[in-house]
């Protein structure tokens, strides 16, 4: 019983980790520039496409992983750069269709670089079953939460410590502030972006091993990593963490003790009800416009 | 520029002549804050029907903020709004308008994706039939009483002045003229109390004085105004009674010539006397 | 307000005169099925376009009430035996009651908040249908039978050109009756202002969700009239794909812009088919064509078009 619970905590907690990623990702971003990025889980698709392919060709697993995390880099500020800030002062509707419509682009790149097949990327360290308390655990797991976690605190560390973070955090606050402080703001949305895609690749490369490799990875993991910053709070990076395990692992207990088919839909169900019921989430700010 | 003939409407002679029957518009005991910012606190006074009220105070002093509590789009923290007796504090907007409240805006908020006339005529919306099986298939009797709406927006846009614009799109139009079609707007629907958020804000001298015209025009009409204002040529000019404010509560009330006598007003406005 | 009808009379005109024309240069079966599919495309992207371009909310999951529309005619007609019209009216029905429930609470949302509840809503809906095999035929879908009124069946791509041709032909000049109405006067209010439209007496809590169920029908009743006509619905028809195509079709072709909506239906159907031969490159273009509109023609087609023509009279 306990085990069996165990289990599914275990298992919740591992994807939950990419959902914190993929979270925090879209808060850095909406931080930076109040943009919805769709095309946030297409970042991890190709972290994890890139280290799958470039491994099975012989590149060394770091150096594939890092490969997969500058081109992701690259896209993003592609993404930035030519989709997003060309539409600057559009309308919501208008920016949200802008990313889905990258979103969509990216995928249609990667079929034709890639392929449709699944592809596999060997476990770090092995598939033997870590055994704990009775329930079963893959070293890939550690693998997932532990990266997740390193990196989480070294974006914290980033913005609190470095004037880069701070120059990002200011341009979230206040853009025109932020501007008239000398901040180039372009460059805080392009490096949101740069930074995000990095989250998301290194994220998508350490749970390829788990998940596979494939071009719609991107689909789930983005609109749940979306549900977990929504469930955070909007623009909260811890918040939007801490969104992203709670997503993991109620999904993780609801396929196991309710219905398994139904997986994919908790996420929704949360989001749902996190938009209907508590809008800002568990650790957002209200705000009020001005008339 | 077809208007109604304006009289003088010196503001003492015909104060008698207006003040019967219970106010128009009452706060009690009004308050809102923002976040542990009070913006408004304690204030109560009431509008009698009829007369041109104005509202003034230096920046801050919450005069938009009490409209938005007024006309709804605030709820208030304390305290109550009473329209014709009736308590509608915190009521929508949109019951608001239906019981005889209009308002303009501060920041423009004209309909942009429509024609000067279109923007008139949502102004008629109480009065028009705006059911949806009529519109999905063209009642005759909608047809009928749409094209009544289309013509009586057209005369409220020349009774501002507007006749030029009757054709044009709203997003074309000078910043003078929206603030003017605003008005034609709020009128269409027929209000018995008219909120104006500084109409006169932006304008020239030469448009301001148009305004003017305007709000006697339509207070003549019987329509009580109420009217928030930075310019005090037209607010001493054009009003029965002033009410103002300073950092969310009252400071004064009174005739023109009572308020701009008072020293506390004075202090506010010029900082305190040597 | 002459002008305006004789706007609405001509442009009617003209697509009832496209759709009557139109057999005549198709030379098969195979090129009238893409038409049809167009039509169908074009009826649910009318009323989303109400919903998009007038009211200016949106909505991701639309292809959900599509697919409610398609299964509940299937379920109705096929395991129960009932006919095809009151199935299609019952599909119209339920969804109208969902579109009801859930656009109450979600259209106080705004901007992307709303945007992802009206996504979670569609692929739930999706999920649902995939899932629950046993009444759906889960993720292969299930066989429909076709369509029979007063024992008259309609088979056959020449019958059902003309049935999708009138029904768009009706929904359009519904759509055209109600923008030029007092509520589509507000509906644009609403988009142009909301506290404006608020202060004037528009009560635009319950304008919205009026054009969502409405849109959410029209999406309903194309679906139940498409199960019969392809004789089988999957729930791909359903998923967030499909919704996305649809609110693609809406910006592309104009948004609010009823012919728009129609003109973004039609090509941005016939272009997987174009592009058969670069199938590869389908999502590639979908998504470029999606982020070139937005930043280049951010109103879509027909209004970018109609702007280059002289302007009606300007102050």
């Amino acid at each position: 019983m306990f085990a069996e619970l165990l289990q599914y905590l275990l298992s919740g907690l591992t994807i939950g980790a990419i959902y914190a990623l993929a979270g925090l990702g879209f808060s850095i971003i909406y931080n930076a520039s109040h943009v919805i990025n769709f095309a946030q889980g297409e970042f991890i698709m190709i972290g994890g496409m890139a280290s799958a392919t470039l491994t099975a060709s012989g590149v060394p697993l770091p150096l594939a992983i890092m490969i997969g995390c500058g081109g992701a880099m690259l896209v993003g500020v592609l993404v930035a750069k030519f989709a997003v800030e060309r539409a600057r002062n559009a309308s919501t509707v208008t920016l949200i269709i802008i990313t889905i419509g990258a979103s969509i682009f990216l995928r249609g790149v990667a079929e034709l670089v890639w392929g449709k097949d699944f592809k596999r990327l060997d476990a770090f360290s092995g598939e033997t079953p870590i055994q704990i308390l009775g329930a079963s655990m893959q070293p890939q797991s550690l693998w997932v939460v532990g990266t997740a976690g390193v990196l989480i605190v070294a974006i914290g560390l980033f913005f609190a410590r470095t004037l880069t973070g701070k120059a990002i955090l200011a341009t979230s606050h206040n853009r025109l502030a932020a501007q008239l402080v000398g901040i180039d703001v372009k460059r805080v949305v392009l490096a949101s972006f740069a930074l995000s895609a990095a989250l998301g690749a290194v994220g998508g490369a350490v749970v390829a091993p788990i998940t596979f490799s494939y071009t719609e990875m991107g689909i789930m993991l983005g609109l749940k990593g979306f549900t977990a910053a929504v469930l955070g709070g909007l623009g909260h990076g811890p918040g939007a963490v801490a969104g992203g395990l709670i997503v993991g692992i109620a999904e993780a207990l609801g396929a196991g003790y309710i219905s398994s088919a139904y997986k994919d839909a908790v996420a929704f169900v949360i989001i749902l009800a996190v938009l209907l019921f508590m809008p800002n989430g568990l650790f957002g700010k209200r705000g009020t416009e001005r008339v | 520029m077809k208007m109604l003939a304006t009289t003088d409407l010196s503001p003492d002679t015909t104060a008698q002549a207006r003040r019967v029957g219970p106010p128009i518009l009452k706060v009690e005991h009004l308050s809102r804050e923002f976040g542990g910012v009070l913006a408004i606190g304690d204030l109560s006074f009431s509008i009698a029907a009829g007369d041109i009220h104005s509202i003034i105070g230096p920046n801050g002093a919450g005069k938009t903020t009490l409209f938005n509590l007024v006309t709804g789009v605030y709820k208030p923290s304390g305290g109550r709004v009473l329209f014709d007796g009736a308590d509608v504090s915190g009521m929508a907007p949109y019951r608001l308008a239906a019981r005889g409240m209009s308002r303009t805006f501060q920041n423009l908020q004209i309909f942009f994706n429509m024609t000067a006339l279109e923007n008139v005529m949502v102004g008629r919306h109480l009065h028009l039939n705006t059911r949806l099986l009529p519109a999905l298939f063209r009642f005759p009797s909608l047809v009928r009483k749409d094209r009544e709406a289309k013509d009586r927006a057209a005369q409220l846009m020349a009774d501002v002045g507007l006749e030029k614009y009757i054709d044009a799109d709203a997003a074309s139009m000078p910043y003078g003229a929206l603030k003017r079609l605003e008005i034609a707007r709020a009128l269409a629907s027929e209000p018995k109390l008219l909120l104006l958020d500084e109409p006169a804000a932006g304008l020239n001298a030469t448009e301001s004085r148009e305004i003017d015209e305007v709000i006697k025009t339509v207070a003549a009409g019987g329509v009580t105004i109420v009217l928030v204002e930075h310019d005090m040529k037209m607010v001493m000019g054009i009003s029965h009674r002033i009410t103002a404010l300073n950092q969310g509560r009252m400071l004064a009330e009174g005739t023109p010539q009572e308020v701009a006598a008072n020293p506390d007003v004075i202090a506010a406005y010029l900082g305190a006397a040597p | 307000m002459n002008a305006l009808l004789h706007g609405r009379l001509t442009g009617l005109l003209a697509l009832a005169a496209a759709i009557a024309i139109l057999p005549a240069f198709l030379p098969n079966n195979f090129y009238l099925d893409i038409a049809i599919l167009a039509g169908f495309n074009a009826v649910v992207c009318v009323g989303l376009n109400l919903l998009i371009g007038y009211a200016g909310q949106i909505s991701l999951g639309h292809a959900g009430f599509f697919g409610i529309g398609a299964y509940a005619s299937g379920v109705l007609v096929g395991t129960y035996g009932w006919p095809p019209v009151l199935a299609l009216v019952a599909g119209a029905v339920f969804v109208g009651l969902l579109a009801f429930l859930v656009a109450k609470p979600i259209l106080r949302l705004k901007g992307h908040y709303l945007a992802m509840a009206t996504l979670g809503i569609g692929i739930i809906v999706s999920i649902v249908l995939r899932t629950e095999s046993g009444l759906t035929g889960g993720p292969d879908g299930m066989m429909v039978e076709p369509f029979k009124l007063f024992g008259v069946e309609l088979y056959g791509e020449k019958v059902w050109y003309w049935v999708v041709g009138v029904l768009l032909v009706g929904v359009v000049w519904l759509s055209l009756n109600l923008i030029d109405s007092p509520m589509g006067r507000a509906l644009r209010a609403v988009h142009g202002s909301e506290v404006a439209a608020e202060v004037v007496g528009v009560d635009t809590a319950r304008f919205k969700v009026l054009v969502f169920v409405l849109s959410a029908v029209f999406a309903s009743v194309a679906g139940s009239l498409f199960a019969h006509y392809a004789g089988l619905i999957t729930p791909a028809k359903a998923d967030f794909f499909k919704s996305i195509e649809l609110v693609t079709m809406v910006v592309f072709g104009g948004m609010a812009s009823t012919f728009g909506a129609v003109v973004g239906a039609v090509v941005l159907t016939l272009l997987p088919q174009a592009l058969t031969i670069f199938q590869d490159y389908q999502q590639i273009v979908l998504g470029g064509i999606l982020m070139a509109t937005m930043v280049f023609m951010p109103k879509g087609l027909l209004p970018t078009l109609a702007a280059l023509l002289p302007a009606r009279r300007r102050a």
